[in-house]
């Protein structure tokens, strides 16, 4: 899939970032990844909301990706900094996720510009969302979708929001 | 306005100088009207706002009846979902309702860019000689439903009116017999929840049968039902008016569908290909006509800006050829030459509705919208249907 970072993807790109990895495989159900903008403490909502069992836990320097994989089979991974601000989402899957929830806060101004934009648009295509304090994109069709989003105000200084993905 | 004249004369004047070279050469033969040819047209669409939509018109029947029909105009044809999509404004006939357990079925369809919803009726799809009985159809924004569940208004905007569709109704033949597949066909949580049943106001998920869920049309018809072909003229760079094209029904089952030397392109569970660009594999690609551009990567891999008034497209100072190569999941490559223009020039023409080098960012991937398709017949194979250049799924051009 599109931006579905593979195992080995992953470890590649943490190695070239020169950090420690350290790979957790499950035992982390008490404390997985919020919603976008939120603490790492209110984690567990999500997994509950997603009906999802976090995979494993993948951290760095400055910051930890949960990633999430939920029954229906679409994948969630919460970008969570140093200070426990969740600063990035993504997804992908053959549906979209519950974005009330993997948005959170952001959920309602995203509404609200999607359907700014479909005024102004010209046809069919995938979204793009760019607002003052944060990015919505998504793209794929029916049975394969991905997406993202991400709050630039929290990305760690010298983290590249492509690693959002 | 100016800019409008402007565009006029420059596309004046190419036509008076037909070797200059800018006109692309078409290279593909569109097929005749026949009992297998449905006609499709490149317009502003229903709602008259719509660059690069590809629309054809639909005859939907009472089930088993032939007399008892409407012919829907301004439907979108797309390549990338599964199913016959109707707004409830469009449709005047009282088809029967899909039940289950004596409960209206509901669907809410993700699309990529918003979500419909409305009930499952039944209806018989009639197109070109061809008919498909009594197929699950979704009537989008059927009154009676008005009541969404927070589950389906979670995955995006709505689109269940005209203006926010920007079609009268979607006719998706695109690689899969059914809109969602075994995934719906199971109860738990491991269903998607697409489709409910519901009780007043109040809707549950269900798990909806394989045979019960939207269809493909094609697949249903009594011949010519492996596929379809998507054949549209080569498009001037600066866009047209309008263009005329042909949706044959079938893969090498009439004289008029014979594939050829087109090279088959396989395709993941997902309907993805690869594209490779700068030496760069992207995964996740796709045909499709119904995105109205060429989607693809970001401003800082392509080197293309954004425009200044919409993150949607690119704008680049002056038009910019590209090379990508398709590689399908069987290994088939091919070269694939394609063009960016500004698309706040060419979408200043009003007068066109057509631009052959609309393009904008998908970051990470592409999506071939419907500019890859000018100047191409282009095969999609259904799942699991045989054809003379093997099983579907796949893409052939």
């Amino acid at each position: 899939m599109i931006a579905k970072p593979s195992p080995s993807l992953l470890w590649d790109q943490t190695s070239r970032w020169a950090v420690a990895v350290i790979l957790a495989v499950l035992g982390f159900s008490t404390q997985a990844a919020a919603s976008l903008g939120g603490d790492l403490g209110s984690i567990q909502t999500d997994q509950v909301r997603l009906q999802g069992a976090v995979m494993r836990v993948t951290s760095s320097d400055t910051f930890t990706v949960h990633e999430m994989r939920a029954s229906t089979g679409t994948t969630v991974r919460e970008y969570v900094s140093s200070s426990g601000k969740v600063f990035g989402v993504a997804w992908d899957g053959p549906t979209v996720p519950d974005l009330r929830q993997v948005l959170g806060d952001y959920f309602p101004a995203y509404i609200e510009a999607a359907q700014a934009a479909q005024k102004k648009r010209l046809g069919h295509g995938p979204i793009r969302i760019e607002a003052p304090t944060f990015i919505v994109e998504q793209s794929g069709h029916p049975r394969a979708f991905v997406g993202r989003a991400y709050v630039p105000q929290f990305v760690p200084t010298g983290i590249g929001t492509e690693l959002v993905r | 306005m100016a800019l409008k004249f402007f565009a006029l004369a420059v596309f004046g004047t190419l036509v008076m100088n037909p070797e200059c070279g800018t006109t692309p050469a078409s290279t593909n033969v569109v097929a005749a009207p026949a009992q297998n040819v449905q006609p499709i047209t490149v317009n502003s669409g229903p709602a008259n706002n719509y660059a690069n939509g590809l629309f054809t018109s639909v005859t939907v029947c009472m089930p088993g009846s032939a007399s008892n029909c409407q012919t829907i105009d301004g439907v979108l044809v797309d390549t990338g979902s599964i199913g016959l999509r109707i707004l409830s404004s469009a449709l005047t006939l009282n088809l029967p309702q899909q039940t289950a357990n004596g409960s209206p079925v509901v669907e809410c369809n993700q699309f990529v860019d918003g979500f419909t919803w409305g009930p499952v009726q039944v209806a018989d799809i009639a197109m070109a000689g061809e008919r498909a009985g009594a197929v699950p159809i979704q009537v989008i924004g059927a009154s009676g439903f008005s009541t969404i569940p927070a589950s389906c208004t979670s995955t995006g905007p709505s689109e269940d009116t005209l203006d926010t569709l920007g079609a009268n109704g979607v006719l998706g033949i695109g690689l899969f017999r059914q809109d969602c597949g075994p995934g719906c066909a199971v109860a738990g949580a491991s269903n998607p929840g697409l489709y409910f049943t519901c009780s007043g106001s109040s809707c549950q998920p269900t798990a909806e049968g394989i045979a019960q869920q939207l269809q493909n049309p094609v697949w249903l018809f009594a011949k010519d039902n492996n596929g379809v072909i998507v054949e549209l003229p080569a498009v001037s760079p600066l866009g047209a008016a309008t263009v005329n094209g042909s949706l044959v029904f079938g893969i090498g089952t009439q004289a008029n569908n014979a594939p050829g030397s087109a090279a088959v392109f396989t395709v993941d569970g997902q309907g993805t290909f690869t594209t490779v660009y700068q030496g760069q594999s992207y995964g996740g690609s796709f045909l499709d006509t119904g995105s109205n551009a060429l989607y693809f990567l970001d401003s800082r891999t392509s080197g293309l800006p954004l425009c200044p008034d919409t993150a949607d497209f690119y704008c680049p100072a002056s038009s910019q050829s590209f090379s990508a190569t398709h590689r399908g999941a069987n290994g088939t490559t091919g070269a694939v030459p394609f063009g960016v223009a500004n698309a706040d020039t060419l979408l200043g023409n009003l007068s066109f509705s057509v631009f052959s080098l609309l393009a904008g960012p998908n970051p990470g991937s592409f999506d071939w919208g419907l500019p890859f398709f000018f100047g191409r017949n282009v095969l999609t194979a259904i799942e699991s249907q045989n054809t003379p250049l093997g099983f579907g799924p796949y893409w052939a051009y």
